[in-house]
């Protein structure tokens, strides 16, 4: 860049879950203006729907408390929620960001108080339990929000119960005139931290994960493990409310495959252990199964392993399920070779966890900002490189949580290097 | 003005005003404490945030104490520049909790305005340190991958950086690979190895001043202002560190079992890197380039007798190596033996492109390698013992070991203790029983560093970096991969945990950001995190002080150091202000600006204790105000019951409660005491470290305090307490009012 330009100083971060918060505050504590922007009504993304965390079994909503602890001391970081980035114009030093904002159509000074809710009747599916349960059209996104703030569901704007919600507010904090807006910022560097989704397992047609109510992924297992979850943290059969403790986990399930995703998600077999972990602690008499290819527990990972390992109710079946189908009594039925017996086996089961990978939230998309993405939709460093976009956490790859903040600390600093580095 | 004037701001909204009587509880500020008061239907509005800041303004008040909603909420609302701001929970732990309109709910809320005016009345704006910052040169010590990127990075945000490295030359144990494992689009190819370029760069960069053949020798001071001796006893001034020490091979003399030294054909995948850097494989027996080569992954990771940890960048070197024969002569016959292929993420395209150029890859075990380099692979797929013979090489695919000590220097008697792993990552899981008993649990010896420390630390508790299982100098949190507990000084690369040299380069670049972070903030007096920007430090009064090195010995960052009298010597820029040294003090002569035991104590005597006839129990619960505080906040948004009967006091952290407290709070008439803290042990969730621990032992001792006084050990516990627990924590603390209640009142009740 020229140096004539003025160089504005402030990072932008693209998304508010832990790699954005991450680098918003690393970058902010080393003494930089940082705005975060979150495409949802609430920080914390996927980590927040997590019910732990894998190795130590510690709860994701901790760190996120001490990350908005930090956040609420530090002028530096502003926030923005239902915010999305439209269009970037400039180079390094010198962003100008078109942000789009979606109507939440409740404002800042909503006081988190409840009469909406209590005014609300429709029950929509909550989105934070990936559908598993149901919430009121007025809603708080989640007990640990931040902000702390209500979202109005729009399929009930334009009705009569709109009005009753907004009446019920003594705090004028209900805009139900509210429409998607835009506006513009100025921004040195840019940290891209979309982060993921999970892979869409309506895909993997053999695993009836649509017409089996007792087949679920792995995010919505979290779900029904979490404490604040559908089922107050019992793990039951979404069917029929009763115990799981006959559980199966798909490794896998998407993964490693070419008609899907080529690569590996690294994080589902960890993840599935945790999940036995899960069951375990619940059920003195539950068998877990977990369906494998290869048990990739990276590095000091494997202590974890070796946790589970021991376990005599936790056993691991070298194969790659062929199937699953309703049984005669309808419990799902997992079908396939076991790769090291060669027995044919159809085991019935309670629940079945399919172990669906991670696929960037900005799959099959063009991003706004100059930067390389590989046949996955991974952020890469474009050629030559954009020195003032980095990717951080699973924007970047396939990443678990430690990976991923370590990622974003790295991507803060990036940030930091194309507004105050020396120019170049 | 002149001294202290504290407002008392109440707020009725949110449901607070029809649960409780306000005019009732502005009374308890204005009568009580003689504090002008005023009421709002929305202090978090603009009307009553602009009532606030006009005061301020003003000069009418210049401290506040807000009765509303929960600290945890409307902080940017109520933030009034360095103003301190004590927030009255009123809402999600009184209103939203008790029943409207009962007396209990009304003396609940009465107490929390108490407490806050009295929290007011002994707190002040804190003034930082006046350590100034030296150095913000940083210092990296190691010159590899990790060491080169995190200079070059710290360079490229404008800081000078002095880098160290023990060898010669630059470059590492990267220094002779032929090539590397791919990390771009479309990951299937061998990538070149650009260490040279990256020695390169930091050799042409003119901030950054480097020094082969050099170690540190000594180390002393913190964070803006260490002081670093080197080996030939030049002295630096540095502001931060990074130490990026790397890796060494596992010494294959270990694995006679997979056939090392048997035979000269048998080698490790980094003899191995040697030869293929010397112009090709070939046969130590007869020079003769191999024809038939077996790998063998996991020689000696995975295994509790050797490595217990998976070294995670084998698996794609085998596959490199591997591609790097298959390409010298496509005729050369390579299998792999492997028990799991770990090839993670975009890796597996590398692991689909060796399998595409014909390597064979066998899931097994080997059993035995002859010395005519005969391998005895159990075959998991074939259920069987399979002979390979015919080979010409057997490489050992052998892992790393972290240089967190230099194995070149004797391990010194002082400081032995800190490389005792006292952390097992092995623990059992909780589950819930079992169908057939409990399982045996293999004993994990792990691996013991030994060696000289790398920085050789002038500190109280010790020279070495603290380390984590098998050596590894890492963070024990998920979330927070940089946190260290020696301010100042971030490990990356191979040093934290296993990882390759791409990996390595990003996180020397995330170690860069927090060595340059905590330089920025020790500039500003400000704490580093989990406290960010909190300008408090803990102030020792000397008069009082007798010396007896709890303070010094507890700090979980190892900021107090002993000056030559044995009195303490805080490091300011080292401390994250926990408090837990002042849990410690015996005699409450360490306090912060904001924070002291006389604050606490003051704040739970300042609690009206009805008299026994009364039969309103008064229970002390002082809870972690990063876990269960929010947790019983959350209870409050899902309008849990709780005890009226509660006084809930936030603490920076467990560690930070002196016993002190508790036989105060017993000593004017509580009936109990509750300390709510994080998981301590093998997976420890206290933010500092061991808080939660320290409370722990502290606590196993108050029994003796508690006889002296006559009264049941059973009146003071500490449970255990997540942020998850919003459900589950209002159970435990009535539970513990219900045991509390079955003993009767504390007799001191009255007195």
């Amino acid at each position: 860049m020229s140096d004539q330009q003025p160089r504005s100083q402030t990072i932008l971060v693209v998304g508010g879950g832990i790699s954005g918060v991450t680098a918003a505050l690393e970058a902010a504590e080393a003494g930089y203006e940082t705005v975060l922007l979150e495409a949802g009504p609430s920080l914390g993304g996927r980590v927040a729907q997590l019910n732990r965390y894998f190795p130590k079994l510690c709860h994701p909503t901790c760190g996120l408390e001490i990350n908005y602890q930090r956040i609420r001391k530090n002028p530096r970081v502003k926030v923005f929620t239902m915010a999305q980035v439209d269009g970037v114009s400039g180079e390094r030093g010198n962003y100008s960001v078109t942000v789009k904002t979606s109507p939440r159509y409740v404002n800042a000074n909503c006081t988190a108080c409840g009469a909406c809710a209590e005014a609300s009747e429709t029950k929509v599916a909550d989105p934070f339990d990936y559908g598993l349960g149901e919430t009121t059209a007025a809603h708080l996104p989640h007990e640990m929000a931040f902000p702390m703030r209500y979202v109005i569901d729009p399929s009930v704007i334009g009705t009569p119960e709109a009005q009753k919600i907004k009446d019920a507010c003594k705090y004028d904090a209900i805009d139900l005139e509210e429409t998607e807006q835009t506006f513009d910022l100025q921004v040195g560097a840019i940290v891209w931290a979309t982060g993921w989704r999970p892979y869409d397992p309506a895909n993997l047609t053999n695993y009836n994960h649509a017409s089996l109510p007792d087949v679920v992924n792995n995010v919505e297992m979290e779900r029904l493990a979490a404490h604040d979850g559908p089922t107050g943290g019992r793990i039951t059969r979404p069917s029929d409310g009763t115990e799981a403790k006959r559980v199966a986990m798909i490794q896998c399930a998407g993964s490693r495959d070419l008609n899907h995703l080529p690569y590996c998600s690294r994080i589902c077999c960890l993840a599935s252990m945790k999940h036995a972990a899960y069951v375990r602690e619940q059920y003195a008499d539950a068998q877990v199964d977990i369906y494998y290819i290869d048990i990739r527990a990276h590095d000091k990972l494997e202590a974890f392993y070796n946790k589970l390992k021991v376990d005599p109710q936790v056993s691991w079946i070298k194969s790659k399920p062929s199937a699953i189908e309703a049984g005669p009594d309808g419990r799902p039925v997992v079908k396939g070779e076991n790769t090291i017996t060669r027995e044919i086996y159809a085991a019935p089961y309670d629940l079945v966890v399919l172990a669906t990978g991670m696929e960037p939230s900005v799959a099959g998309e063009h991003l706004p900002v100059n930067t390389g993405q590989d046949e996955y939709s991974f952020v890469v460093p474009a050629q030559p490189a954009e020195e003032g976009v980095a990717a951080a956490g699973v924007a970047s790859g396939p990443l678990d949580v430690s990976m991923s903040t370590q990622s974003a600390t790295a991507a803060a600093l990036k940030a930091i290097q194309a507004v105050a580095g020396p120019a170049r | 003005m002149e001294g202290k004037q504290t407002g008392v701001y109440l707020c009725s909204g949110c449901g607070i005003g029809e649960a409780l009587d306000m005019d009732a509880l502005a009374e308890v500020a204005s009568k009580e404490f003689k504090l002008p008061v005023k009421q709002s239907e929305c202090l978090c509005g603009d009307a009553g945030v602009k009532t606030i800041s006009d005061d301020l303004e003003n000069g009418e008040v210049n401290q506040v104490v807000v009765g509303a909603c929960s600290p945890r909420v409307m902080a940017d609302r109520f933030r009034f520049g360095s103003t301190q701001v004590v927030r009255a929970n009123l809402r999600e732990q009184v209103v939203w909790m008790q029943p409207a309109g009962e007396e209990d709910t009304q003396m609940l809320a009465a107490d929390n305005i108490r407490m806050a005016a009295t929290q007011s009345g002994k707190i002040a704006p804190p003034t930082p340190h006046e350590e100034s910052v030296e150095s913000s040169r940083v210092l990296v010590v190691g010159g590899g991958p990790a060491g080169l990127a995190a200079a070059r990075e710290a360079s490229g945000a404008g800081h000078e950086v002095l880098l160290v490295d023990k060898a010669d030359q630059l470059g590492g144990n990267a220094r002779g690979r032929t090539a590397l494992t791919p990390h771009k689009p479309p990951y299937r190819g061998l990538q070149e190895n650009d260490i040279e370029s990256d020695v390169q760069a930091v050799e042409n960069d003119n901030r950054i001043t480097v020094k082969t053949g050099t170690t540190v020798t000594e180390t002393s001071g913190m964070p803006g202002q260490y002081s670093v001796t080197l080996s030939g006893g030049a002295q630096e001034k540095v502001g931060a560190i990074v130490v990026a020490t790397g890796w060494r091979a596992y010494d294959p003399s270990n694995l006679g079992h997979l056939g090392y030294g048997a035979s000269p054909d048998v080698v490790t995948n980094v003899e191995l890197e040697g030869m293929l850097s010397e112009g090709g494989a070939r046969r130590r027996s007869d020079g003769n380039a191999p024809k038939s080569v077996a790998f063998i992954q996991c020689a000696g990771q995975r295994d509790h007798n050797h490595l217990p940890y998976c070294s995670s960048v084998c698996c794609a070197v085998t596959l490199k190596q591997a591609l790097q024969l298959k390409k010298a002569d496509p005729e050369t016959m390579v299998y792999v033996v492997y028990d799991e292929m770990r090839t993670p993420g975009t890796a597996e395209e590398f692991y689909r492109e060796a399998q595409e150029q014909g390597v064979i890859f066998i899931k097994g075990s080997v059993k035995n390698v002859g010395s005519d380099l005969q391998v005895t692979v159990d075959d998991h797929l074939l259920g069987e013992e399979v002979p390979m013979s015919g080979l010409d090489m057997v490489v050992l695919a052998t892992g790393m070991v972290p240089n967190s000590t230099d194995p070149d220097q004797e391990t010194p008697e002082y400081g032995a203790e800190q490389l005792d792993n006292d952390i097992n990552p092995e623990s059992p899981i909780k589950v819930a029983g079992y169908n057939n008993g409990e399982p045996e649990v293999p004993e994990r010896p792990g691996t013991a560093p030994s060696g000289g420390p790398i920085l050789n630390l002038q500190y109280r508790q010790g020279p070495h970096l603290p380390m984590l299982a098998d050596g590894f100098a890492d963070s024990h949190y998920i979330c927070f991969p940089y946190e260290t507990r020696r301010t100042g000084i971030y490990t990356c690369g191979p040093v934290r945990r296993p990882m390759d040299m791409a990996e390595a380069r990003e996180d020397a670049a995330g170690a860069a950001l927090k060595a340059v972070q905590a330089i920025h903030n020790a500039s500003e007096g400000a704490a580093v995190h989990p406290r960010s920007g909190d300008l408090s430090f803990p102030r020792i009064g000397y008069s009082a002080c007798t010396r007896c090195r709890r303070c010094t010995v507890e700090c979980p960052f190892g900021a107090i150091d002993e000056d030559d009298q044995d009195y303490p010597l805080v490091n300011p820029t080292r401390c994250r202000r926990c408090g837990t040294c002042m849990g410690a003090c015996p005699v409450r002569t360490i306090s912060f600006d904001n924070y002291s035991v006389d604050m606490l104590s003051s704040m739970i005597k300042s609690v009206e204790i009805p008299d026994e006839f009364d039969e309103k129990p008064r229970i002390l619960v002082m809870a972690c105000e990063n876990d269960a505080y929010p947790a019983l906040d959350m209870a409050g948004i899902n309008r849990a019951g709780l005890s009226p009967y509660v006084r809930i006091v936030p603490v920076r952290c467990l560690g930070s409660v002196s016993l002190l407290c508790i036989s105060d709070a017993l000593s004017v008439g509580y009936d109990g005491a509750l300390l709510l803290g994080c998981k301590s042990g093998d997976d420890y969730q206290c933010h500092f470290v061991k808080g939660s621990a320290m409370a722990e032992e502290r606590l196993s001792k108050v029994g003796e305090t508690l006889k002296s006084m006559m009264l049941e050990a059973e009146r003071v516990v500490q449970a255990e307490a997540s942020i998850a627990d919003s459900g589950r924590l209002p159970q435990v603390i009535n539970d513990f009012v219900k045991e509390i209640d079955d003993l009767g009142p504390n007799p001191f009740k009255g007195f």
